[in-house]
């Protein structure tokens, strides 16, 4: 490592003002700060000292993201060999099916991703900004696994140019750029995004003669009342399968368990803020008892209980890392609840009552990511009025 | 010098005063009827049409048209022209007339339309007026069909209906983009056409 330092440290002065590769500043800078930590400090005013850059925030939420990503693999190579009749596959297998699956797909999202900010970032001679770390493991995670990489590229081109750097690059965008990337994709290539086909990665073999290759959420949004939800065999799934994520889904969102594990970290670390979370869960469950009270048979998903409504689809996965995003989220603490608790309450509504969507969390959360600089106004001047009337009091 | 000073309001809102990017009018329209590039080139005809005739009539009228009705006079002359057009299009072209269904009746309240009688006609004589309406209509005419190239290319893979992409192209997974086909798509290429014209054009920026 020291000797990495030293060599990187030798090569450094071709890359500042006046040497051989001055124009390449921003890509150097970008690599040199994250492989090591920078050493300049403030050397006016008073500042607060932190080792936590945003580099580091950004390393945590990948870090909470491993369980959900480890566990969404192995899950792909386990619902493939479950589709295709072959289950005594061993625990191995089905993980190393599901990384060479997903792979591709993490790739072109960074690849794709990563060049636009290196190359925005040069032309506007910035730093490299650290936002798409989070991004580029984010998008696959929440896109089905058959999900074509040229689809996935342009998505990705187009989330980062349109919703991110045309604001300002990172720590400007109003709008989530995961989500972006997926509302972009959901809206452009439905076929790919929604239905039988694409949530389990067949990969040419056929399937078993019971195989159904929907979502529990898909299932339950186009059948009966009542209708049981079942796994990919037919077989109805119970409660724990639910909890532990063993259904086709998008491939990071489908186990609470894992999702819970990464809530905890952030929530430990501080990093992401404990009442977006909190007032989230509550605003869903709130909203799935009051569907399932006056569930009818006009909209079948108001039939399963609250804790299931929560626990299946990208409900769980949204609030915890999506809707947590400091940047697109309030600021103020009286926002964060409002803003949390609607983003819960609109992710039910959708998913209940707009059978077009079988799965409301993507929208709730970009519709509040539009809403959250109003309630922050709202917010800030009522606290302005309030102390007005109060100082008002006192000198009459 | 002369010359260029006569076909000024003819050039002008070609690129510098143009009237979709730089004066941001008629955007409804720009992007209602650009999902194909065939109504959108009849509705720059009808515009242009509507706008040259509109202006000229105007211009005509202008110093007997008392000011405080004259909103109401502009609109009977554009409402007159574009039945006149809406007709004509049924008559001739029935399949577009249907697929721009409403638009045609709503050039009536296009805002390039009052905005050019309101701005130009009223202060002009009739032939710099009626360049004036070329001029816009045609303005207008190319952000159309620069939106509608692009959204017809990449939503449906043709061009004034014909096929572009071949079908080997399908077959190895190649699929259309739906979102070019919806109106927000449309708003993001007049956003991107903005943004180029004022890289080029720097004393437009703000």
């Amino acid at each position: 490592m020291k000797g990495l330092k030293q060599r990187i440290d030798r090569i450094k002065p071709q890359f500042e003002k006046g040497g051989r590769f001055e124009k390449l500043h921003s890509v150097f800078d970008g690599f040199y700060t994250f492989l090591f930590t920078p050493n300049e400090t403030s050397a006016s005013g008073v500042h607060i000292h932190d080792s936590n850059d945003s580099k580091r925030t950004m390393i945590t939420v990948v870090i909470a993201l491993l369980p959900c990503c480890l566990f969404g693999m192995w899950n792909i190579g386990f619902e493939h060999y479950r589709a295709i009749g072959e289950l005594d596959r061993s625990f191995i297998e089905m993980f190393i099916y599901g990384l060479f699956a997903v792979l591709p797909q993490i790739l072109t999202a960074y690849i794709v991703g990563l060049g636009i900010e290196f190359i925005v970032a040069q032309m506007r001679g910035h730093e490299i900004q650290e936002g798409f770390l989070v991004s580029g493991i984010l998008i696959p995670m929440i896109c089905p696994i058959d999900t074509p990489w040229w689809m996935l590229a342009i998505a990705v081109a187009f989330a980062v140019i349109f919703a991110k750097e045309v604001f300002g690059g990172t720590g400007y965008n109003f709008l989530n750029v995961a989500l972006v990337t997926r509302a972009f994709l959901f809206f452009s290539y439905p076929s790919k995004m929604s239905g039988d086909h694409v949530f389990v990665s067949l990969g040419g073999s056929p399937a078993v003669d019971s195989y159904t290759g929907a979502t529990p959420l898909g299932q339950l949004a186009s059948s009966e009342p009542g209708a049981i939800i079942t796994n990919v065999l037919g077989d109805p799934l119970s409660f724990s399968d639910i909890f532990f994520g063993f259904y086709p889904g998008s491939w990071g969102e489908t186990s609470t368990f894992c999702i819970l594990i990464g809530a905890a970290i952030l929530l430990f670390t501080g990093i992401a803020s404990w009442r977006i979370m909190g007032s989230a869960l509550v605003g869903g469950l709130l909203m799935s008892v009051i569907a399932n009270h006056f569930a009818s048979d006009l909209y079948p998903v108001t039939f399963i209980s609250p804790l299931e409504q929560i626990c299946l689809g990208g409900f769980m996965f949204a609030i915890v890392f999506m809707a947590t995003d400091p940047v697109t989220a309030c600021r103020t603490n009286t926002g964060k609840y409002i803003y949390g608790f609607l983003i819960g309450a609109v992710a039910i509504v959708i998913r209940c009552y707009n059978t077009g969507y079988p799965e409301g969390a993507m929208l709730a959360v970009l519709l509040m990511n539009c809403f959250a600089p109003l309630i922050d106004y709202c917010v800030v001047n009522a606290n302005v009025r309030r102390r007005l009337r109060r100082s008002e009091i006192k000198n009459s | 010098m002369n010359l260029k000073k006569t076909f000024l309001p003819l050039i002008n809102p070609l690129s510098k005063d143009n009237p979709v990017i730089v004066q941001v009018l008629g955007i409804c329209s720009a992007l209602a009827v650009t999902a194909k590039m065939e109504p959108a080139l009849v509705m720059t005809i009808s515009v242009t049409a509507v706008l040259a005739l509109s202006n000229v009539i105007i211009s005509l009228l202008r110093n007997t048209i008392p000011t405080s009705i004259r909103i109401i006079v502009q609109l009977v002359v554009v409402a007159a022209l574009v039945v006149i057009v809406d007709q004509v299009l049924k008559a001739w072209n029935y399949e577009v007339s249907k697929a721009l269904s409403v638009f045609i009746g709503l050039i009536i309240t296009n805002c390039i339309i009052m905005g050019r009688l309101e701005a130009f006609a009223l202060n002009n004589r009739p032939w710099p007026a009626f360049l004036d309406g070329i001029g816009n209509g045609l303005g207008y005419g190319i952000i159309l069909v620069i939106v509608s190239f692009f959204r017809e290319l990449f939503g449906s893979g043709t061009l004034m209906g014909y096929q572009i992409f071949p079908q080997s192209w399908y077959e190895a997974g190649y699929m259309n983009n739906g979102m070019m086909i919806l109106p927000p798509m449309a708003l993001i290429l007049v956003g991107c056409i903005i943004w180029v014209h004022r890289a080029k054009n720097k004393d437009l920026q703000e």
